[in-house]
């Protein structure tokens, strides 16, 4: 997946670095007061186990779409019909949603 | 990020008609006024800016948004203004104006209030207000494409307003009467006279009367009130 986008800014780091800082965000919108949560790539976003409720991602993910935008320079939709529709949602963890980021950045690249 | 002193508004079919006259009615307010339609705009105003694009292009919604959080930071008032219409016999209706009519009316104004929310939210604050008519509830023969596309938008306002209401973003709408527009030019005299006679209040609409009503739905102070539908002319 990486060597997609071997020629853009984005590296893998950055995004994950960035996903992780939208799910943080969404976390603190819901509970300003709740201890800090470990996120690692493995943390999930939905389903059974997952950190944030449904309101909590769609924040996540407008937060993730904005520092993308704001930081790279990049517009996309991470909730397209693919995303909807994949029978492993891109939105099952930090690392499937950073995975996605990144081949959104690589067809935004090639268009 | 830059964020203006100012309120930001942005006005959908500012080219001509009710948009570019709210456009200019905020700008009178103070506002900075960002607007759109698919061609250029004949007008121009200290304060005000034109973008041309088809509001149901995905690519190019994003990119205005993205335009106007780059730019100012924050957006506090949407009115989705821009509609087309057409008057016909279901029977002589082709199916590329039920394209064309659901594309810019409802389409249109779900990518908008969609983007709209994103830079909103990020303040906690925004006023959206959505565009009907009084063809919905009155339900007017030769009207139907029309008046499904307006009935849409009002049921998905209805739930949009519930989904953002947790954002500070209040989301309603203005059905305005017949108005001297482009819009109804086309419309035969006796048409627009029988509806007229069955208005409360008996008389063509004016730019002020949809003015005043946005006016009520934005004020900070209507931070109780959404998901609601206020009709001119006395139609309920």
């Amino acid at each position: 997946m990486t060597d997609q986008v071997e020629n853009n800014s984005l590296d893998r780091a950055a995004v994950i670095e960035i996903v992780v800082a939208g799910v943080r965000e969404a976390l603190v919108l819901a509970s300003p007061e709740a201890e800090t949560t470990e996120l690692t790539e493995e943390t999930r976003l939905i389903g059974a186990g997952a950190v944030l409720d449904s309101l909590g991602l769609v924040t996540a993910v407008l937060e993730i779409e904005q520092r993308l935008a704001d930081e790279h320079d990049l517009v996309v939709v991470l909730a397209d019909e693919r995303a909807m529709s994949q029978k492993h949602s891109p939105f099952r963890s930090v690392g499937a949603l950073t995975d996605y980021v990144l081949r959104l950045a690589a067809e935004n690249t090639h268009a | 990020m830059p964020e203006a002193a100012v309120p930001i508004a942005l006005v959908t079919g500012a080219r001509k008609g009710i948009g570019r006259y709210l456009a200019e009615h905020f700008l009178a307010r103070g506002y900075q006024v960002e607007g759109c339609s698919r061609g250029p705009a004949d007008w121009e105003a200290e304060g005000y800016r034109h973008h041309e694009l088809d509001v149901a292009d995905e690519g190019a919604v994003k990119a205005l948004f993205a335009d106007i959080q780059r730019r100012h930071g924050r957006l506090d008032v949407l009115v989705n203004n821009a509609g087309v219409a057409s008057m016909n016999h279901v029977l002589l209706t082709p199916d590329a104006t039920a394209t064309r009519l659901l594309g810019t009316n409802f389409h249109g104004t779900f990518l908008m209030c969609r983007e709209a929310a994103k830079v909103m939210r990020r303040r906690k604050y925004g006023r959206i207000v959505n565009v009907s008519t009084i063809a919905v509830p009155m339900q007017l023969e030769g009207e139907s494409l029309y008046a499904a596309s307006k009935g849409a938008v009002e049921t998905f306002t209805r739930v949009f307003a519930r989904e953002v209401a947790d954002f500070g973003i209040t989301c309603n709408i203005v059905g305005p009467t017949p108005i001297e527009t482009d819009l109804i030019r086309n419309v035969p005299k006796d048409k627009i006279g029988g509806i007229l006679q069955r208005l409360a209040i008996k008389r063509l609409g004016r730019f002020e009367d949809v003015a005043n009503v946005i006016d009520f739905f934005i004020r900070p102070e209507s931070d109780y009130v959404t998901g609601q539908v206020i009709y001119l002319g006395g139609v309920s």
